[in-house]
C-alpha cells in the first residue's frame, strides 16, 4: 500500500522478449507467426479467425446496424479503413457464417489538394482506389475535399435523433427475416468524380483555407472537422443512415490524449467511442476499435488486402510540428517497451460516457458550430474556464493601453504581433458586440470574436490560431451569422417568451 | 525487402532486391539496418531508425512472420529471406 516513508525498488514491469517458442498458442499446433497483445503467439489461421470474430463481435455487441439499413463506409486508402472494407465484404459473403445484412457503399474522401498534392498523383491514387472499389462489387463514390466548399448549411443543422430503443433491434431483424431478406445490394450508380475534374481555384481556395491556420495542430484539427462535416453531408444526399469510420485501437488510443491536449475533454465520449450521434439523423460507427494497428497491418499483408498509400498533413512531418503528433510519437514509444500501453488507454475510453445535460433535440444555439457537439463554455464563477477568460480579458486591458476593455476591430491590428488583439469579452459579451459598436465591423461576414460564443472551448482555439476566419466556407459563415441572429433575437423578446413549464 | 507505406524515404521505391556483400559473420538484423541506412535511405534517418532498431511504429516481418518470434535484431538472415517493413505511423 502507499506510504510516506515506502520505496519503490522494482523496477518496472516489462514485457519480457519473447523465447522463441513456436507454436500458436491457440491451436498449439501451427507455426507461430503474429504475436498479438504481449506474448501471445498465434498462427495464421487462428489469427485470421481471431481477426474475423472480432469484427462481428463488435457489430453483434453494439446493436446499432439493422438489417437491411444503408451503412456507408468511409474509406480512407489507408490500412485500417481498407481492412475494414475487406471485412464488410467476407462478411456479406454468401458462404460467411451468420451473414452481415446490410448495405454498404463506399466513399472515398480525396484530400490531395489540401495537402499539396500534385494533380497527376491524385489521380494515380484515386483510380488506384476506385480498381479496389470496382473489384468489390459495392456501389462508391469519390469526393474531393473541395466540395466542403459547397456545402449547405443544413449539413451543420443537427437533425432530430432517431431515438430506437433494446427491443427495435430485434423488431427490425424479425421483420427483414420475415420479408424475406432480399440480397444487399444498393441500386445507387457510383458517381464518380474524378479529381481531374476539380478546378485550379477552388483547389488553391481549399489550400487558402487550411493555410489560414498557423498551426499544423489546428491545421490537422480543422481538416478533419471538414473531413467530417463532407462525409455527412455524402451520407445524408445518398441516403445513408450510418457512417462506417475506420480508426483502429492505437489511432483512437492518440486520439483521446490528443484531445484531452486539445480542450476535449467534454466531447471524448463522442471522438473515441464506438457510437456517435452528435449529427442526429446519421450514426459515426468505429466497428475497427478493437485492432491494434499492428493486428491491421499483419492481416492486410498476410491476406493481401490492397491498401493506397496517401501523404497526409502530417507525413514526414517532424516529432514536435504538432500536437497529434507528439502524441503519436509519445504512445507509439511507450507501447514498444510496455505493450498494453494502448489497451490500457482504448479500456478507460470504452468507460467514458457524457452526461447529458439537455435532450438531443435542444436549441442549435447549445451546439458547437464546427464540432456539433454540446457547448462546454459556460463560464460558471468558479470554473477554470471563467479564469482563462478573466486573465485574457486583463492582459488585452493592459496590452491596449487607455482604450476599453473592448479592443478595436481585429482587422485593425492584423499586423500587430500579439495573436490574441481581438474582441476579448468574455462569452457572454460577445453578443453585444456583434451588434455594431464601431468595433467590430459587424455588417460584413462573422469576426473570430463572433465566431467564439458559437464554439466549443478547443473549436475556439482552433480559430484562434488562424490568421483570417473569412477563409471558412460559406456555409460555416452564414450559419454563424443566423445563429447570431436568432440569439440576439431571443434576447430581446426573451421576457415576452412563455416558458414550456407556465 | 517491401517496404508498406515507408517507401516515401526510399525514393518511392516499395520492393528492393538487396544483395549484401559477403562476410565472415553471417548478416544479423541489426547490422541489415545498419547497411540499409547507410545505401538505401535517402532521408530523414530518424524516420525509419532510431539507435540500433526501427522506429516505434515499424513493423518489420521476416519471411512473413513476426520478427519477435525470431529473436528481432539477433536473427541471422539466410539466403532468399524476404524481409517486410511495415509503418503504422502517420508522420512517414
Amino acid at each position: 500500500m502507499c506510504q510516506v516513508e515506502e520505496d519503490y525498488h522494482e523496477p518496472l514491469q516489462r514485457a519480457d522478449p519473447l523465447s522463441v517458442s513456436k507454436k500458436c498458442v491457440k491451436c498449439k499446433e501451427g507455426t507461430a507467426a503474429v504475436v498479438i497483445r504481449a506474448g501471445d503467439a498465434f498462427c495464421r489461421v487462428c489469427f485470421k479467425e481471431y481477426f474475423i470474430h472480432k469484427f462481428r463481435a463488435m457489430l453483434g455487441k453494439n446493436r446499432v446496424i439493422f438489417p437491411g439499413e444503408k451503412v456507408l463506409l468511409a474509406v480512407s486508402g489507408g490500412a485500417s479503413s481498407c481492412s475494414m472494407l475487406r471485412q464488410v465484404q467476407e462478411g456479406l459473403s454468401q458462404n460467411a457464417h451468420k451473414k452481415l445484412r446490410f448495405s454498404p457503399g463506399i466513399v472515398f474522401i480525396d484530400e490531395g489538394g489540401a495537402v499539396g498534392q500534385a494533380v497527376e498523383d491524385r489521380r494515380r491514387a484515386a483510380a488506384e482506389l476506385q480498381a479496389v472499389f470496382t473489384a468489390t462489387g459495392l456501389p462508391f463514390v469519390t469526393v474531393p475535399l473541395e466540395e466542403v466548399l459547397d456545402l449547405p448549411s443544413s449539413v451543420l443543422a443537427a437533425a432530430s435523433l432517431v431515438a430506437s430503443g433494446t427491443g427495435a433491434y430485434k423488431a427490425a431483424v424479425g421483420d427483414f427475416v420475415r420479408s424475406g431478406a432480399a440480397g444487399c445490394r444498393t441500386s445507387l450508380d457510383p458517381e464518380r468524380r474524378a479529381p481531374a475534374d476539380v478546378q485550379e481555384s477552388r483547389t488553391r481556395s481549399l489550400q487558402q483555407l487550411i493555410g489560414s491556420a498557423k498551426t499544423l495542430t489546428a491545421r490537422e484539427d480543422l481538416l478533419s472537422t471538414l473531413r467530417q462535416h463532407l462525409l455527412v453531408h455524402t451520407a445524408r444526399s445518398e441516403g445513408y443512415s450510418k457512417v462506417m469510420l475506420g480508426d483502429n485501437c492505437t489511432r483512437l488510443a492518440i486520439k483521446l490524449l490528443t484531445s484531452i491536449s486539445l480542450g476535449r475533454g467534454a466531447q471524448l465520449a463522442q471522438d473515441t467511442g464506438f457510437s456517435d450521434s452528435r449529427y442526429g439523423d446519421i450514426l459515426l460507427v468505429r466497428p475497427m476499435r478493437d485492432y491494434s494497428a499492428k493486428e491491421i497491418a499483419y492481416y492486410n499483408r498476410l491476406f493481401g488486402v490492397p491498401s493506397v498509400f496517401i501523404p497526409g498533413l502530417e507525413t514526414k512531418a517532424t516529432d514536435k510540428s504538432s500536437i497529434q503528433r507528439l502524441t503519436e510519437s509519445f504512445v507509439t514509444k511507450l507501447q514498444a517497451d510496455f505493450p498494453s500501453t494502448v489497451s490500457t488507454i482504448y479500456r478507460t475510453s470504452e468507460k467514458l460516457q457524457t452526461a447529458c445535460r439537455s435532450s438531443s433535440t435542444a436549441d442549435l444555439c447549445d451546439r458547437c458550430l464546427l464540432c456539433m457537439c454540446a457547448l462546454d463554455t459556460a463560464a460558471e464563477n468558479a470554473s477554470a474556464f471563467k479564469a482563462t477568460l478573466i486573465s485574457e480579458q486583463l492582459s488585452q486591458a493592459q496590452a491596449a493601453g487607455d482604450t476599453s476593455v473592448v479592443t478595436p476591430a481585429p482587422k485593425e491590428h492584423e499586423s500587430a504581433a500579439a495573436i490574441g488583439k481581438r474582441c476579448t469579452s468574455g462569452a457572454e459579451d460577445c453578443g453585444n458586440a456583434a451588434s455594431g459598436e464601431g468595433c467590430c465591423s459587424s455588417a460584413k461576414g462573422a469576426e473570430s470574436s463572433d465566431l467564439r460564443s458559437l464554439l466549443c472551448y478547443s473549436c475556439q482555439l482552433t480559430i484562434r490560431d488562424m490568421s483570417s476566419v473569412e477563409r471558412l466556407p460559406h456555409y460555416i459563415l452564414s450559419e454563424a451569422q443566423r445563429r447570431q441572429r436568432r440569439s440576439q433575437m431571443r434576447e430581446e423578446i426573451g421576457e415576452f417568451l412563455l416558458d414550456a413549464a407556465d | 525487402m517491401h517496404l508498406g507505406g515507408a517507401e516515401l524515404l526510399f525514393n518511392g521505391v516499395k520492393k528492393h532486391h538487396v544483395d549484401l556483400p559477403s562476410q565472415s559473420e553471417p548478416w544479423d538484423v541489426k547490422q541489415l539496418l545498419v547497411w540499409i541506412q547507410r545505401n538505401l535511405l535517402r532521408e530523414r534517418p530518424e524516420l525509419f531508425v532510431q539507435g540500433d532498431s526501427v522506429r516505434p511504429g515499424i513493423l518489420v516481418l521476416i519471411n512473413d512472420a513476426d520478427w519477435e518470434l525470431m529473436g528481432e535484431l539477433d536473427y541471422q538472415l539466410q539466403d532468399q529471406d524476404n524481409v517486410v517493413f511495415i509503418s503504422t505511423l502517420h508522420g512517414g
